[in-house]
């Protein structure tokens, strides 16, 4: 199997003793190039995702969707980012400019440092402490502030409605994302993800190897992880027809590209953990007993399965969007608190249970 | 100065910075924001020093949770109107008075103290220097040396009491 690390070890060595850098020097290279790496990805990603999000949703409501830009509708991404490139941002009287300014980066900057938290590949980690899982929820709550502060800020009670309902919604939800979270990490016995990469890898994905509490975990996950990105039939905080555009209403121009960024973002990140925790991160296929079968999969780096079970995530979470209605919000509110905590508690004693009497595969 | 001692003077003056604009802004709302850039530099530290659980511990239970609950009750109490409250003389010299106090105790101990280290030296994640998730949570429910279940089991009944107190409050008549 390709191991990244070969190609970050040479890197270090390079840098200290071609170049002759400091110890300290060369990590400070190192990360400003992964910084730099990250912010590209991050570009990347968010315009594969928003084209295939046009698309899918085209084909579900029988439609072609962009077609005009480019074979199939190719460059239509593209054009939209220059255009919003080019837009005026417009101050507003009377608002808190500061803040106004201020809560589009706190939005992006944590989105950012989450999806630095994902296992691209082995020896690709780039955040890996052993508390990863519990650094990445506790990283993704600073987003709400972002969005509290763009609601206030923006001195539009439809703005403020939409960041009351958001802010909310992300904060219940949260807990079912941290309870099915725990029943994996009570299986797999780690908050590494490198470590949960390679557990995996060793004795097959999480998914299988949870069987009955691993799969109702994993359903749970991608519901709360939906409602956790605004999206789908939890997107409410930005219901065009009842609050304009939700907290970010007011905002032009790039400020309004960073929200969409980090929208479209937080559907990557959050397909990306559902992979990560259930489905193996890179760890490829192995079927036990088949050696001939194993061996080629071991060929496929695991970047490439990585993004490969991300976006296969990232296509449930789009027809779970397309196909339901949305809600009303003491609908979603009773449903994670009256339904999806209950229900995760009592998996997490399953699962519990299940590891403790050996009863895993 | 290496590379932690520089990062670490970067997160004090960010902390200072922030500290002394909490407390001086206007704006109630303002004055939350910079806190939980104050927030966000202690946890730097705690990372800094390598006890990323705390670190994680401090972005999650302050920053996800104690400043959204700020800015939520601001939110839902005052609405646009959320200058703080026009200081008077009598009132700032009695601020004045408590924090000279509070700085004069605060000085007095980190004078008085002797620090095991002069300076930051990066800790390595394998060595027992940095607390594994492991190790907390084999002290947190172990009743043996070292041991904090009954700690951890008291404060359970205070969150306890805390919901209860909650619904209380917020039950329908």
């Amino acid at each position: 199997m390709f191991n990244f690390s070969t190609i970050s070890t040479w890197l270090h060595g390079f840098l200290t003793n071609t170049c002759g850098f400091a110890e300290w020097g060369a990590i400070l290279t190192e990360s400003i190039l992964v910084a730099l790496v990250i912010i590209t990805l991050y570009a990347v990603f968010a315009i594969a995702l928003i084209y295939m999000e046009r698309k899918v949703c085209a084909f579900f409501q029988c439609r072609l969707g962009p077609m005009r830009v480019g074979k199939w509708g190719l460059l239509q991404v593209f054009s939209d980012v220059f255009k919003m490139l080019t837009k005026e941002i417009i101050t507003m009287r009377q608002t808190d400019l500061f803040l106004h300014n201020l809560a589009p980066f706190l939005v992006v900057t944590a989105s950012m440092v989450t999806f630095a938290c994902l296992p691209w590949n082995q020896g690709a980690h780039i955040i890996d402490f052993n508390i990863g899982v519990f650094f990445f929820l506790a990283v993704s709550s600073i987003g709400v502030v972002g969005i509290l502060l763009a609601g206030w800020s923006s001195n539009n009670k439809y703005s403020l409605i939409g960041a009351m309902r958001s802010g909310a919604q992300i904060i219940s939800y949260e807990l079912s994302i941290g309870l099915t979270m725990l029943a994996m990490i009570c299986l797999t016995g780690t908050m590494s993800f490198s470590e949960i990469c390679t557990d995996q890898y060793v004795n097959g994905w999480n998914i299988v190897r949870g069987h009955i509490p691993a799969v109702i975990a994993f359903l749970i996950y991608l519901v709360a992880g939906n409602a956790e990105c605004n999206r789908g039939p939890f997107d409410l905080p930005e219901s065009e027809s009842e609050l304009t555009a939700g907290y970010h209403t007011e905002y032009s121009g790039m400020h309004f590209g960073y929200y969409y960024l980090a929208e479209y973002l937080n559907l990557f990140i959050c397909a990306g953990m559902a992979s990560t925790m259930f489905l193996g991160g890179w760890a490829p296929l192995q079927i036990t007993g088949l050696d001939g079968f194993n061996h080629v999969m071991d060929f496929i780096p695991g970047a490439v399965w990585f993004v490969g079970k991300t976006f296969f995530v990232v296509f449930l979470l789009m027809w779970l969007r397309w196909t339901f209605p949305r809600l009303r919000i003491d609908q979603i509110l009773s449903l994670e608190w009256k339904y999806l905590v209950p229900f995760t508690m009592v998996n997490l004693v399953l699962m519990a249970v299940c590891v403790a009497m050996g009863w895993t595969l | 100065m290496d590379s932690q001692n520089i990062m670490f003077v970067i997160l004090a003056v960010l902390i200072v910075l922030s500290s002394l604009a909490t407390v001086m802004t206007k704006s109630i709302v303002r004055a939350a924001t910079y806190l939980l850039f104050v927030l966000l530099g202690t946890a730097g530290l705690y990372f800094l020093m390598g006890f990323t659980f705390l670190g994680a511990v401090q972005v999650m239970v302050y920053a996800g949770g104690i400043i959204v609950l700020y800015v939520f009750s601001i939110l839902l109490t005052e609405g646009a109107k959320d200058e703080t409250f026009k200081r008077k003389a009598k009132d700032a010299s009695w601020g004045l008075l408590l924090s000279l106090v509070g700085f004069g105790a605060f000085i007095t101990i980190v004078l008085t103290q002797k620090f095991k280290a002069q300076v930051l030296t990066a800790p390595v994640e394998s060595t027992n220097a940095v607390t594994s998730i492991r190790s907390i949570g084999d002290h947190m429910l172990s009743t043996g040396e070292g041991g904090y279940l009954l700690p951890f089991e008291a404060v359970s009944i205070l969150l306890l009491a805390c919901i209860v107190g909650a619904l209380i409050i917020a039950r329908k008549r």
